[in-house]
């Protein structure tokens, strides 16, 4: 039960946000507020319960809820958590509070309508990050798809119309693909089986052609990669993630990117393993692109909004490497480069929201020195320019060098190039920071430094963002039970990415 | 017995009149002669049924001609009403002004 | 608040507990940085530096208690090691927050802690008139932090942690001064080029744990010895790489152009990363993981040319600089060479040995420039400055003192005995050949020619500014210190006495000599001396008594292009910019629409384009359909009855 009351609390929570905005801007605000604390506390709860946060079990569901809702088609309403869907539903009510406490005074209009679209598209997320049933996954992925294109283009800023057109286009056009393949997969399980089924569960370890499993298995890629995004397909990311509010930000880069990575993890390698391992080499390389790609896109550009949303294309490379390296340390740092990527471009965009609502522009060229009267943001700003750069210490580090140990033992030239990329993390990265903390002071002469609510926002972060850095294991712990479980799902992806020491084949393949 | 009327002239004669109809369509601006020109080329359509039904000797030619002349009748009721209706809103009955809708 | 602390912990604990202690010698420090980054710019001036020095001064103590009971009473193995908590599990993978004290790591942390101190107690005046005073002890405690990681760690990822955690610290601390554009790049170049390294580096750490299944470093070395012939490919490639890391940070040719521009910092910056301790990190990687080293005999070879080569090329720059900060840094990057050439020709504790003298006189001359530079208004240009032996007494002879060490003054100066020992196991040691011997003697003339042009051009001849500000007592004191250990710190390493290389022989193996007949030692310590000796007359011909001569040199053609090229730093840096920094800038900035985006934004004009030429159609014109239908009917049936 506990699971569908994650998806109703932020339906409801929008609805009545909605309903009681008359004349009222607050009690919206305080509603979501509310409503995401209590997602958060419930999630929180759940997982204090759960002994794999310590690592003592290894189970994979923690809680499943399997309804009727359309049998006749093989339908049904079916709602499971294991430790990967517990940590991304834990980061989306977190990232949730977090954007709500953002957008606090920067929304002035609407307020009401706004948070029913903030709220249901984290039902949307949830949901994804919750279903079973493929088709009642599409439906949470159209659901969180539509009031994402509401916000961006009610209150984005200047090409917001065009910019989310242009992501409702993408997103759509790749889920019609994803829709086409999971129908696609419905009937050839029924023609193995005589079985029409929707359940995931069923549905792994159907037997199908060769080619046949290629094309679904890209039907599926294609609409999740989108969303990652990759190289060629990310160029919706960059307007999308600029023109969105402050909160839009957030979301987009915190969670719906994270949807296309757990579409990844959960369901294009696991059912189709066959096809996801022929697919490996051109999925390695479109993530080392990426990660370089971005990288150099990102130094290019002016506007400091742009400049964070393509450093999203660069780590999403990191996750969609560690992804197809398939092998316990390289999920594990996809996992927490998911994580932490959420955590700390949440943060960076957070700091670029502020900035705008208090000098109302976004481009660099117009900034410099803004540490001498903004420390803090500067700090902060700082810490998470760091935390992007990949430093030691904080999250991302963890999750990027889990990934490239574990890609090690697929590819090493794969490794060494994309290990470049954080020589390209850091120009960019300190680019980005001394554009506009430190310089000679610009324009502006007094910008006021973040307040009490956008300190303690921060304050979370950074100390999310440092815990996982310093200390992961409870991360690992509660990832590693479902982790393993989609390991052996995909057996034959397994046994492909499986580590091994070659502590004295070492030698033996020096003395040949 | 009447001489039989050969059959390849009936059929010309509707056709004429088709494409006489069609090209007062499609080149007169008056709504009223549109309508007109569109009455007449119904009336070819049914000419042509009814030059077939006698070729062939069946009745259901005749039965088409007076769906016809019934559907025409209806169309002309409506499309004089519109006429009025135009007329009213635009002072004028050419019917290129009324294209502001571009449907 | 913390300088107290310790005294209720220290003196109340003796024995094996005394390693429990370990982790405070970091913690202090990281302590103050929080203390200092979280109060911000509200804390008052005098408890930030109360916070920032005492937390060092702290550490030091820590340092010295620990150190001197690891002397009196040696744990088994010389070696403690002290683990916190596991950072990472996952399956065998699993390295932790673990302290590991071997001699080695000891001497690295006293020479951390104590110099560190000092330096700390220096800034306390220097920086007094800064604005962000307190950040910049918050940044000083943080480095210190890393360092003491770094040096102290037990596994590669540890290291990394505090090798990263420094570089960032040299990055926020040469860009302190943020107003200043020159300041933020230089700041940024010191970061990119030494990440270069870095990255390198992590490939190498990625590839020994795949190959060897760990991150420990000790067990990395056992392992490596049983699993890996000499000269095997891993071998070989693994020292390669983290040699690359080992470069960038201690600023050895190819990366060594980092660091001149690094003196944009504050001088006791300059003083404490970027000559005392943080570029000596890529000196202390090789001789901790020297058994790597041992195994790729190519590698160590590299490291001994790249070692000759860098500090040849250093000390031919440093001969014709203006900033006296700058003659400091490529002086820097010299001797860092010669501790490269050390380690290369397999001599450990040598390499070591140097550090540590290094570490003294390179800090006193550095703080001694910082009392100059703040006389003289921020002075930086030697051709300024001029007869300042009478109105900075004290200055002047602790840099003098500096400065005979550095050029290695015969019997009294500790650089002597370190760079004697290099020089002659460069001839000596079975990895040594007579050019790496010839190479760091001519190094040896260059150094003692252009450290005292320095001496010359500062505090003789004609006083050519005015002293605004003379040093107080917490500046003086830390010259004081340093200049007594630059001259009694080479003492531990006399020739047949050698307490230091018996001390660190636990962690580091001591070198093979083999050429003995060539040359002998005490023959070898009368040439280097008599070298050392004429660099110094050289410069007191050519810069005191007859300065002439140098300008008619410089004003011919072919002298004036010598003197831009070496001072230029030999054109690294042109050739950085036309190669990588020219190109990838050009590529970000032609790129910056993303041309992939053009495909689509192709789709989407075509879209339009179609758009408008099929609304022109949908005119409203009732006739204008017509036609339309009947043209379609005409060619419909056209089609079906002529085909």
């Amino acid at each position: 039960m506990i699971l569908i009351w994650l998806i109703l609390i932020p339906l409801m929570g929008g609805l009545l946000a909605w309903l009681f905005s008359r004349g009222n801007d607050r009690l919206p605000r305080w509603i979501s507020l509310i409503a995401l604390i209590i997602d958060f506390i419930l999630v929180l709860l759940l997982w204090m319960q759960y002994p794999e946060r310590a690592g003592l079990t290894n189970r994979s569901w923690l809680v499943d809820i399997n309804l009727e809702w359309i049998p006749r088609l093989g339908i049904s309403f079916h709602l499971a958590l294991d430790g990967l869907s517990l940590l991304l539903v834990m980061l989306t009510s977190f990232l949730g509070i977090m954007s709500v406490a953002a957008s606090w005074t920067e929304i002035k209009e609407r307020v009401g309508f706004f948070h029913f679209n903030l709220m249901w598209s984290l039902a949307g997320i949830t949901g994804v990050f919750l279903s079973l049933d493929l088709f009642l996954f599409y439906f949470f992925w159209e659901l969180m798809l539509v009031p994402m294109y509401f916000l961006i283009a009610l209150w984005g800023h200047e090409n917001r119309i065009s910019a989310a057109v242009k992501f409702f286009l993408f997103t759509q056009l790749s889920g019609l693909l994803m829709l086409a393949a999971i129908l696609g997969l419905y009937f050839v399980h029924a023609r193995g089986t005589g079985i029409y089924t929707f359940d995931y569960t069923q549905l792994l370890g159907t037997t199908m052609g060769s080619t046949e499993g290629m094309l679904l298995m890209l039907g599926f890629l294609i609409a999740f990669v989108v969303k990652l995004p990759a190289v060629p397909f990310h160029t919706w990311l960059p307007d999308a993630h600029t023109e969105a509010p402050t909160a839009g930000s957030i979301i987009l880069a915190g969670l719906l990117l994270k949807t296309g990575a757990y579409g990844l993890l959960r369901f294009a390698v696991p059912l189709f393993p066959h096809a996801a391992l022929d697919f490996t080499p051109v999925a390695m390389a479109l993530a080392v692109i990426g990660i370089l790609y971005g990288a150099v896109l990102a130094f290019g550009q002016t506007d400091l909004k742009r400049l964070v949303a393509y450093t999203s294309v660069s780590h999403m490379g990191f996750v969609l490497l560690g992804i197809f390296a398939w092998n316990e340390l390289a999920l594990q740092g996809a996992v927490i480069q998911i994580i932490c990527h959420g955590i700390s471009t949440g943060a960076l965009f957070i700091i670029v929201g502020a900035l705008q609502e208090r000098i109302h522009t976004r481009d660099m060229e117009r900034m410099g020195g803004l540490w001498t009267s903004a420390p803090r943001m500067g700090g902060v700003g700082l810490l998470f320019g760091l935390a992007s750069l990949g430093l030691p210490g904080l999250g991302n580090f963890v999750g990027e060098f889990l990934v490239l140990i574990g890609a090690y033992t697929v590819s090493i030239p794969m490794t060494a190039i994309a290990a470049t990329g954080l020589v390209f993390a850091t120009v960019y990265s300190l680019w980005m920071i001394q554009r506009t903390f430190f310089g000679p002071r610009e324009v502006y002469l007094k910008v006021p430094d973040l307040n009490m609510r956008e300190m303690t926002v921060m304050a979370f972060m950074v100390a999310v963002i440092v815990w996982i850095g310093l200390y992961p294991q409870p991360v690992i712990n509660t990832a590693k039970g479902a982790l393993n479980a989609l390991q052996k799902n995909a057996g034959a992806m397994t046994s492909f990415g499986k580590i091994s020491y070659p502590v004295s084949t070492g030698a033996d393949r020096d003395t040949k | 017995m009447i001489s039989q009327i050969p059959f390849e002239h009936g059929l010309l004669l509707a056709g004429a009149l088709f494409v006489l109809g069609l090209i007062g369509v499609m080149v007169r601006r008056n709504i009223i002669f549109i309508l007109l020109s569109i009455e007449v080329m119904l009336n070819a359509a049914g000419l042509a049924f009814v030059v077939a039904g006698s070729r062939w000797s069946q009745p259901d030619g005749q039965v088409m001609f007076i769906f016809i002349l019934t559907m025409a009748a209806a169309e002309v009721s409506v499309g004089l009403a519109l006429v009025i209706r135009l007329y009213h809103v635009f002072k004028t009955l050419d019917a290129d002004c009324a294209g502001k809708m571009r449907g | 608040m913390f300088s107290k602390h310790w005294m209720l912990i220290a003196p109340a604990r003796c024995g094996a507990e005394m390693m429990e202690l370990l982790w405070l010698i970091p913690a202090f420090p990281l302590a103050g940085f929080l203390a200092l980054a979280v109060t911000g710019a509200r804390m008052p001036k005098r408890l930030a530096a109360i916070i920032g020095t005492g937390s060092v001064g702290a550490s030091a103590v820590v340092a010295l208690f620990i150190g001197m009971h690891f002397i009196s009473s040696p744990p088994q193995g010389h070696l403690s090691s002290q683990t916190l908590w596991t950072w990472i599990e996952i399956g065998e993978f699993r390295p932790s927050i673990t302290f590991y004290l071997d001699p080695l790591s000891l001497v690295m942390t006293f020479v951390v802690t104590f110099v560190g101190f000092l330096i700390h107690l220096y800034s306390t005046e220097f920086m007094a008139e800064e604005e962000g005073y307190s950040r910049f002890f918050a940044y000083m405690n943080l480095f210190v932090c890393s360092m003491l990681i770094l040096v102290l760690a037990d596994n590669l990822l540890l290291l990394y942690l505090g090798w990263e955690g420094v570089g960032l610290c040299s990055y926020l601390l040469i860009g302190f001064w943020y107003k200043d554009h020159a300041n933020g790049r230089a700041a940024m170049k010191a970061f990119i080029v030494t990440r270069v390294g870095d990255t390198s580096m992590a490939i190498g750490f990625i590839l020994l744990y795949f190959n060897l299944g760990t991150l420990n470093i000790q067990e990395i070395m056992q392992r490596a010895s049983q699993a890996w012939p000499v000269g095997s490919t891993f071998a070989v490639a693994a020292a390669a790489l983290l040699l690359g890391g080992a470069l960038g940070k201690s600023a050895q040719l190819p990366l060594q152009t980092w660091l001149p521009d690094a003196m944009a910092g504050p001088t006791p910056v300059s003083a404490l990363i970027h000559a005392a301790t943080m570029v000596t990190a890529g000196v202390y990687l090789i001789a901790r993981t020297n058994v790597l080293f041992t195994l790729a005999p190519v590698v160590q070879e590299a490291v001994a040319v790249i070692g000759a080569l860098t500090l040849l090329i250093a000390g031919f720059s440093a001969l014709t600089q203006h900033d006296i900060k700058r003659v400091l840094a490529y002086s820097t990057i010299s001797q860092i060479g010669y501790m490269f050439l050390a380690l290369g020709v397999g001599a450990w504790s040598a390499a070591l040995f140097h550090f540590m003298t290094h570490a003294f006189f390179k800090a006193l001359l550095f703080l001694g420039a910082g009392a100059v530079i703040l006389a003289l208004d921020y002075e930086h240009n030697m051709f300024r400055m001029g007869g300042l032996r009478k109105e900075l007494p004290l200055t002047f002879w602790t840099f003098l003192i500096g400065s005979a060490s550095l050029s290695a003054l015969p019997l009294v100066t500790a650089g002597f005995y370190s760079k004697d020992l290099i020089l002659w196991y460069s001839l000596s040691s079975e990895d040594g050949s007579p050019w790496f011997w010839a190479a760091g003697m001519a190094g040896a003339l260059l150094t003692s020619i252009y450290t005292f042009r320095m001496v010359f051009l500062i505090f003789f001849g004609a006083a050519k500014g005015r002293v605004s500000r003379k040093p107080g007592m917490t500046m003086k004191f830390p010259l004081l210190i340093l200049a007594v250990l630059s001259i009694i710190g080479g003492f531990v390493e006399l020739p047949r006495i050698p307490i230091f290389s018996e001390f660190v022989k636990t962690a580091l193996p001591s070198a093979k000599t083999l050429h003995e007949g060539l040359l002998g030692e005490g023959m070898q310590q009368v040439i280097a001396s008599g070298v050392s000796l004429i660099g110094v007359s050289i410069a007191y011909l050519l810069f005191l008594r007859a300065p002439l001569n140098v300008e008619r040199f410089t004003s011919h053609p072919a002298g004036k292009a010598l003197h831009r090229f070496w001072f230029s730093g030999w054109g690294f840096d042109w050739l950085y910019n036309k190669v990588f920094v020219g190109p990838f800038i050009w590529i970000a900035r032609t790129n910056k629409d993303d041309f992939i985006d053009l495909i689509y934004g192709g789709m989407a004009w075509y879209g339009r384009f179609f758009h408008v030429a099929l609304s022109l159609t949908q005119s409203g014109k009732v006739r204008w359909y017509a036609m339309g239908i009947t043209i379609g009917a005409v060619i419909t049936i056209g089609i079906t009855v002529f085909l």
